[in-house]
């Protein structure tokens, strides 16, 4: 049974420090992972947004660096239950990347380089909720990590936030993805403890 | 099991997950490293007999993505992880997924052509 509910037991959560239900503080950075690890090249890299006309809005690296850059501070909750607090990252704000594509989806489908999927409501990669992050505690971002880029998306589970993301599918109509359609759920709030569908 | 990451190093398409339709991400061929961060197939052994109630360690799976065909014990499994995916051995496609939690089963087989499983 350990090997598919897994724990990480980092330290206890502190006294001052609030943690959402069920979780555990780490000061370590587990590395999860549905396969092996995809090894994409910065040169080879880019990004795709595919409207739900079909329209393509696509990113080399160095058109994806041009942009302009933020580094957000925020907590990290895995659905294995480790939380990490106050972890700095390097990226570009979905904001920014949306802004010109003209949608009228309400939902998105990250797809990452290796097949990984999963999906979003729209909103929830906007207002400065969400970010391509290249970097992490100012170090280019591991592979192991989802280097070159991950999506981040902190005030869900950590699922949610695609290791090697490589582009957004936006749709009219929800579809699950790698971990929503295995009994996860859909949305994966952790202050709700949204881990499983019917919670 | 698992080799270095410069002896793994592999060519492969992309390794199934739960891709739908739509466009192109994940499609194209992927350079992968091996980490050796899998088990073999015996590692569903104890939550597998629990969904079947047989032992499923000697059971056969065929690859829907490559057709490679095996022993269950043959595939990849990467518990480290929200649940357990199992690959194949030959072109990393998942063959099966299971996640348990709220004392709920999810299976997902839809990465093998079918399950042969010896009753007796």
């Amino acid at each position: 049974m350990g090997i598919v509910s897994p724990g990480f037991h980092g330290r206890r959560r502190q006294g001052d420090v609030k943690l959402p239900p069920g979780q555990y503080l780490t000061d370590d950075f587990p590395v999860l992972s549905a396969g092996p690890t995809p090894r994409v090249g910065q040169d080879e890299w880019e990004f795709v947004v595919t409207t739900e006309t079909g329209e393509r809005h696509r990113w080399s690296w160095r058109e994806f660096l041009a942009l302009p850059s933020e580094t957000p501070t925020v907590d990290i909750h895995c659905v294995t239950k480790w939380s990490k607090l106050g972890t700095t990252w390097t990226g570009v704000s979905l904001d920014t990347l949306l802004a010109d594509v003209e949608t009228t989806a309400d939902y998105a489908l990250a797809r990452s380089y290796g097949g990984y999927t999963t999906n979003l409501p729209l909103e929830d990669l906007l207002d400065g909720r969400a970010w391509l992050a290249y970097r992490f505690d100012g170090e280019d971002l591991h592979p192991e990590h989802g280097g070159p880029v991950r999506l981040l998306v902190p005030h869900l589970y950590f699922w949610k936030s695609a290791k090697w993301v490589h582009g957004l599918d936006l749709l009219t109509q929800d579809e699950p993805g790698f971990w929503e359609t295995a009994g996860y759920h859909d949305y994966g709030d952790p202050w709700l403890e949204q881990r499983y569908q019917g919670d | 099991m698992g080799a270095d990451a410069e002896a793994g190093m592999r060519a492969a398409g992309a390794g199934g997950g739960a891709a739908g339709g739509g466009a192109v991400p994940g499609a194209e061929a992927v350079v992968y490293e091996d980490t050796g961060a899998y088990q073999d197939g015996n590692a569903l052994a104890g939550p597998l007999s629990e969904v079947f109630g047989v032992d499923v360690t000697r059971a056969a799976v065929r690859c829907t993505a490559c057709g490679l065909a095996g022993p269950l014990p043959g595939l990849r499994v990467y518990a480290h992880a929200p649940g357990a995916v199992a690959r194949c051995p030959g072109c990393e496609h998942v063959v099966l997924r299971l996640v348990l939690g709220n004392g709920t089963a999810w299976l997902d087989l839809r990465g093998t052509v079918g399950l042969r499983v010896p009753l007796a």
